[in-house]
């Protein structure tokens, strides 16, 4: 397994990964590209260039992960509404953005990712564990919840990714 | 003639804060991170904000105008921390 990431040369890091683990990191990866669709924003050219959603309700989603990647920044739901006619697009280009750049990066031996690669692996790490967390509907308490697991348990491969993922995003914080 | 001033949100004297709340997934070391990257926090500050959100549930991460903390909380948004933003009231 990999012993996750080091620090590399010029603020970089550097990991060494297994074909099935870039198998993993790719197919999440390409699970939160299917889930996060392309920005849509309004007809008026000035607001498409600055991101600005179609005017109308703008409601949370209904999946729950989406309601967890793009949580409503006010309590007032017309205020979380405006918030994000504003600001969704830009979010779900970049959370997509950093997806593709874990995707393209991702390669089995050793893996050399700039400064910037990092942070958007770091990011993209981040939204697959958020998706598989809300989806096993994970508490505080994971580890006692993944220890009361048995082999046979149809969540154990998704726990021993999470696990995985918890792990090689904590080694990337720290090497970099 | 009306000399008061409307109970409206535009009252530049009180400062909106960015809150942000406990989760169960975002890690502690991850959250520490963000703060001292995204707001230029000490190790020792990020870490009290990120013990804060995990143990009293919440914490303000910072204060300012109102379209200053919306910036903020799509920035916490884009590292999928889980952000609001409200009048410090």
């Amino acid at each position: 397994m990999s012993s996750g990431f080091k620090r590399g040369r010029e603020g970089g890091v550097i990991a060494v990964f297994e074909d099935a683990e870039v198998s993993i990191l790719r197919s999440l990866a390409a699970q939160i590209l299917d889930l996060i669709e392309p920005a849509q924003t309004g007809d008026d050219p000035l607001e498409r260039a600055l991101g600005i959603g179609p005017s109308g309700p703008a409601e949370p989603p209904g999946d729950p992960v989406l309601a967890r990647l793009f949580p409503s920044a006010y309590e007032d739901d017309g205020e979380a509404a405006e918030f994000r006619r504003y600001t969704e697009a830009t979010l779900r280009d970049g959370k997509r953005a950093d997806a593709q750049a874990m995707l393209d990066s991702a390669a089995p031996g050793r893996v050399d990712l700039t400064r910037e690669q990092a942070h958007s692996w770091l990011r993209a790490l981040n939204d697959v564990r958020l998706a598989l967390g809300t989806r096993l509907e994970v508490t505080e308490d994971v580890h006692e919840e993944f220890a009361g697991l048995t082999e046979d348990d149809p969540r154990y491969p998704a726990y021993v990714t999470y696990d995985w993922l918890t792990y090689l995003q904590d080694t990337l914080v720290r090497a970099l | 003639m009306e000399v008061e001033r409307p109970e409206s949100d535009v009252r530049p004297d009180l400062p909106w804060v960015t809150v942000v709340w406990n989760d169960p997934v975002n890690l502690m070391s991850y959250v520490t991170y963000v703060f001292q990257t995204v707001f230029g926090y000490s190790r020792e500050k990020a870490e009290k904000l990120m013990l804060d959100v995990h143990q009293k549930g919440r914490a303000v991460v910072s204060s300012g105008t109102r379209e200053e903390m919306e910036r903020d909380a799509q920035i916490m948004h884009s590292y999928g921390l889980w952000a609001t933003v409200q009048h410090d009231s």
